[in-house]
């Protein structure tokens, strides 16, 4: 199982990403500048400022050209995990609906929050059971998911745990085809005991089962 | 020329920043304020203004959450 | 801009007319436009620390894991494994005073280069802020708000986690806030650089940011003089902070050193190059050109007195050999980092500024980094006293339990949650301890053994007693440390004090510099760097001094670091080190109306050392199974600390004399285990359990209530 992470300049949490996903299969860095997405099994845009935030989160990332890869790769159905940053990147490019605005309180936010898994069925979860909870942290200004048209909801905020007034306390959404996840909070800063929960591995480890079970099909 | 493109929230969408300054006004005694928005001013020189919808749509605002208006300093 | 050749030009600049005298002398000239900028800035106190360096000397600097001392960008020492870290504190106050968000903003950007600039990968930033009383400020509250939103802007997209800090409101801060912030960083001992530039014939580079007119004058308008009226003029001497662009240049910075690609580094901080030029050629004794021409510009028709004394942030100077021009400009393109040839380094002791080939200035570096006087302090032990009474908050007629809740909701003491949930303190993967979670921060390193860090200080105490509030700084920060377990490997402190011409203040000043000499000394911490910021004064009088202390030190196993709250029910808590509280300069004073008075309490240093050692081995060895420094609110408001973190309460019995919230810091510590250990380091005083706090025959309040007064208390300000 081969990850690959994204790298725009600014990005932040692209080497926590690399190291959680290390713990699961193979990892590399992918810079933003090429073309090359070096045969991954799937791609992971991670948390960060990339550009500084600019514009818009994600604004100016969206067409860095390595994101013409990931959405070809994505297009032909390549599973696709957008963490924070990485979620608004996808949704500036049209890769996930909805997109993320600024936190209702109008100031960062980090919290140790309680996730609910609202679809256990996706690439992205299966190694979680419905309607488990998950403990992993968010930190953000801009994480108010918003939608005007009906979205597949992988994973909300517990009752009370919304940090950023997100409609329906979303936290995670995939597309309609299922290849393409993007969540707010932070799981590969919830991989190790030694720093906080575990519970984010459960999404790196359910990507390998994804990956796996296609080897083996 | 030079042009002007004003960025703000969709009419609808909650709007913390605008909500936050309408609050603060009258607490410095300015009072009569209502429906206060904020957004973004994005200002350049263009050759050719034809092209400024285009920019807009897809990149300088985000059509799903905002509303763009574009300004020729010719004042169209 | 011409500056017009009156006699009072020089003072314009801030020069007084003997150090113009001495100027003309050195140069057997008069020193021409750009040149006199040069100096004015360079023998600032900002730059020169003209009445602190000969006072610095006391401090001790020696240590056995001291790999770089005071005098480079940040000191460094040795955490093993082949590995360095590198630190510093550094203070940015009077421009935060006046633009807040930048000012905080830039002062993290600035320190945060410090540490790159020696080779270091910034992994950790601390702040320590001192303001005006939030209720009865609006200022103070807006100075907080935007201060915090600053650093949390800085240091959260440049992605290094903020991991601690401290908070104090003071009336004395009002006109006069303090943000100093303090940056660790991690290197592979070989990546470590010094600043002097060597090799002459190589090319000097300019990196990062254009440079345009940011705080030009900002050193010598600034911070050597005190703020007065009409500081709206001042603004536009605030320099703008772009943590983006710093990111990249870290990065870039990093791989250069990596590929053993520089032959120097240095940052460009306070007077921009011309301070950085000429520390660099002064430490390489070697001269340097500079073309003004040369450096990319974000405004048009920049004077080359402008270009020289810019303070535009994000811009690094590093010497290159010639051959490797091509490469480090190619390392600098794929990290989108402009990178220019601006000078040389020469043979001689020259600093030369030249404009498109014609010289504009041409001195010896040594007039400018070393031949600046230094004055020698007049301290004279005030004979009034120099703060106010604060108003009292509690009548005197309160209940101990009152006087708790009182203490916990107070700004001081309240949680500081509100401010920390800004800042990202997990970036990294490092982070083991996060705020409020340890008395210090904990950051785990490759072999499985930990970083720990504090910052520290307390003005109220150091105005009551300066030797002993210094010292006392120096023994909270090591307890702190102790706390999860670590030992202390190396200090660095921000000294920031009024007037120092005035005789009051020079006395605040040497008393305290000997006491946090003796405390290190007694504790063997050696200094590896600082800051100092004078002249912090209103018309009112100066702010309460306050030397602010940042420890680092290690602890051997990650897994057993310590924690602050009590963890089992049934645990037996314990008192531990020789506690004699006082309420000299204690929180519960300054409720009580009541200015700050000293002397302050005299302490045992071997007795501060064997409690230290012994909470310290105690957490290590998991036979306690918490630990919790004494400092504000004394006992009864560490208990409630240690209960609110743990959600579990206590029952505590005390003799009737002992004065529950009477303060002195780095002395005792509140532990808690299985009877038998406890009852070996300490002197056991109760039980951990239930859902109440009660000292009996003094108080019983319920941990619901102690919860929401301590998280209540600054969540009002916003």
């Amino acid at each position: 199982m081969k990850f690959g992470v994204v790298r725009f300049p600014g990005s932040c949490d692209e080497v926590d990403a690399l190291e959680a996903a290390r713990r699961v299969g193979d990892a590399v860095l992918l810079w933003h500048a090429d073309h090359d997405l070096q045969d991954v099994d799937a791609v992971i845009v991670p948390g960060g400022f990339s550009y500084g935030d600019y514009l818009r989160a994600g604004a100016i990332a969206r067409f860095a050209p390595v994101m013409e890869e990931v959405a070809d790769f994505a297009r032909g159905g390549g599973l696709v995990l957008g963490i924070c940053n990485g979620f608004q990147v996808l949704c500036e490019a049209g890769l996930l609906p909805g997109a993320l605005l600024p936190n209702t309180s109008l100031k960062f936010v980090f919290r140790q929050v309680a996730l609910e898994v609202v679809d256990a069925d996706t690439p992205f979860t299966n190694a979680c059971q419905p309607g488990e909870r998950l403990s992993v942290p968010v930190k953000h200004t801009t994480g108010r998911y918003f939608s005007p048209e009906p979205v597949h909801v992988v994973l909300r905020y517990a009752p009370g745990e919304n940090p950023n007034g997100s409609q329906d306390d979303i936290a995670g959404v995939c597309n309609d085809a299922g290849n393409v996840f993007g969540l707010m909070p932070h799981p590969e800063h919830a991989v190790d005991p030694l720093t906080g929960s575990t519970d984010g591995l459960k999404i790196f480890e359910s990507l390998r089962a994804q990956v796996d079970d296609r080897v083996h099909a | 020329m030079r042009a002007r493109v004003l960025v703000r929230p969709k009419q609808g969408i909650l709007d913390p920043q605008g909500q936050a300054v309408e609050r603060a006004l009258p607490a410095l005694g300015f009072s009569g304020v209502a429906n206060v928005h904020v957004g973004r001013l994005i200002e350049l020189d263009v050759d050719d203004p034809s092209q400024l919808p285009e920019m807009c749509e897809r990149l300088l605002a985000n059509p799903l959450v905002e509303d763009y208006e574009i300004v020729e300093e010719n004042g169209r | 801009m011409t500056i017009a050749s009156t006699p009072s030009r020089h003072r314009q600049l801030g020069l007084t007319d003997h150090e113009y005298e001495l100027i003309v002398e050195r140069l057997e000239r008069e020193p021409g436009d750009v040149e006199l900028a040069m100096l004015s800035l360079m023998w600032s106190e900002h730059c020169a620390y003209k009445h602190s360096r000969k006072l610095l000397r006391r401090l001790p600097t020696q240590g056995p894991h001291v790999i770089m001392g005071p005098g480079e960008n940040a000191g460094a020492v040795d955490v093993g494994s082949g590995l360095a870290l590198a630190f510093k504190v550094e203070s940015h106050n009077h421009p935060s005073a006046v633009e807040p968000f930048q000012g905080a903003a830039t002062g993290v950007g600035g320190i945060l280069r410090d540490v790159f600039a020696v080779g270091a990968r910034p992994i950790a930033v601390l702040d320590s802020l001192r303001f005006g009383e939030p209720e009865g400020s609006e200022r103070s509250r807006y100075l907080l708000e935007r201060a915090v939103a600053g650093i949390g802007h800085y240091g959260n997209s440049i992605g290094v986690p903020t991991v601690g800090g401290e908070i104090y409101f003071e009336s004395s801060y009002e006109q006069n806030c303090l943000i100093n912030a303090m940056c660790l960083g991690l290197a592979p001992r070989e990546r470590l650089i010094r600043s002097a530039a060597v090799g002459v014939g190589n090319v000097l580079m300019l990196l990062g940011a254009l440079t345009g007119r940011d705080g030009i004058g900002g050193a010598s308008v600034l911070a050597s003089a005190e703020l007065g009226e009409g500081d709206e003029a001042k603004r536009p001497s605030v320099q703008i902070g772009d943590p983006f662009t710093e990111k990249k240049l870290l990065e870039c910075c990093l791989e250069l050193l990596d590929r053993g690609l520089l032959s120097s580094l240095q940052d460009l901080g306070a007077a921009g190059l011309t301070s950085s030029a000429s520390e660099m050629a002064s430490k390489g004794e070697v001269g340097i050109d500079i073309d003004v021409y040369r450096v990319p510009l974000r405004e048009p028709g920049m004077e080359p007195f402008e270009i020289m004394i810019s303070e535009s942030q994000e811009r690094m100077l590093c010497v290159v050999e010639p051959e490797r021009v091509a490469e480090v400009m190619d390392v600098c393109e794929h990290w989108e980092v402009p990178a220019t040839p601006i000078g040389s380094v020469t043979e001689g002791r020259r600093l030369r500024v030249l404009n498109r080939g014609n010289v504009v200035a041409d001195l010896p570096v040594e007039v400018l980094v070393d031949e600046c006087p230094l004055y020698d302090l007049e301290p004279i032990q005030p004979a009034i006293e120099l703060y106010p009474a604060p108003p009292p908050k509690l009548s005197g007629g309160e209940s101990p339990g009152e006087v708790l809740l009182a203490l916990l909701a107070s700004p001081n003491v309240a949680s500081r949650r509100p401010v920390f949930e800004q800042y990202d303190p997990i970036v990294g993967s490092r982070t083991v301890r996060r705020p409020e979670e340890a008395d210090a921060a904990v950051l785990m390193l490759p072999d499985g053994s930990a970083i720990a860090v504090s910052i520290d200080g307390n003005g109220r105490r150091v105005a009551c007693d300066p030797r002993r509030g210094a010292a006392e700084a120096v023994f909270e920060c090591a307890a702190n440390l102790a706390c999860v377990g670590a030992e202390p490997l190396g200090l660095t402190n921000c000294l920031n004090f009024g007037n120092p011409e005035k005789p009051h203040v020079a006395w605040q000043l040497t008393e305290a510099v000997e006491g946090l000499a003796e405390a290190c000394e007694a504790l063997g911490i050696p200094v590896v760097g600082g800051n100092v910021s004078l002249y912090n004064e209103a018309p009112a009088g100066p702010i309460l001094p306050t030397p602010v202390v940042g420890i680092v030190g290690k602890l051997p196993d990650a897994r057993r670091a310590g924690r602050l709250g009590f963890a089992g029910d049934g645990d037996a808590i314990a008192l531990v080190g020789e506690f004699r509280p006082s309420l000299s300069g204690s929180e519960v004073e300054k409720l009580m109306g009541r200015p700050p008075r000293g002397p302050l309490p005299s302490v045992k240093a071997t007795a501060v050392r064997d409690a230290r050692e012994t909470v310290r081995d105690g957490i290590r060895s998991e036979a306690l199974h918490n630990a919790h420094d004494i400092a504000e609110g004394g006992l009864g408001v560490a208990l409630a600390e240690c209960c609110i973190a743990g959600r579990i309460g206590a029952r505590v019995e005390l003799p009737a004399d002992f004065e529950l919230f009477g303060e002195s810091p780095g002395t005792a510590y509140v532990v808690s285990g299985p009877e038998e250990v406890v009852a070996r380091i300490g002197q056991a005083i109760g039980r951990v359990g239930g859902d109440r706090l009660e000292v009996v025959g003094r108080l019983d309040v319920a941990l619901a209530e102690l919860t929401t007064a301590f998280e209540g208390g600054l969540e009002r300000f916003g």
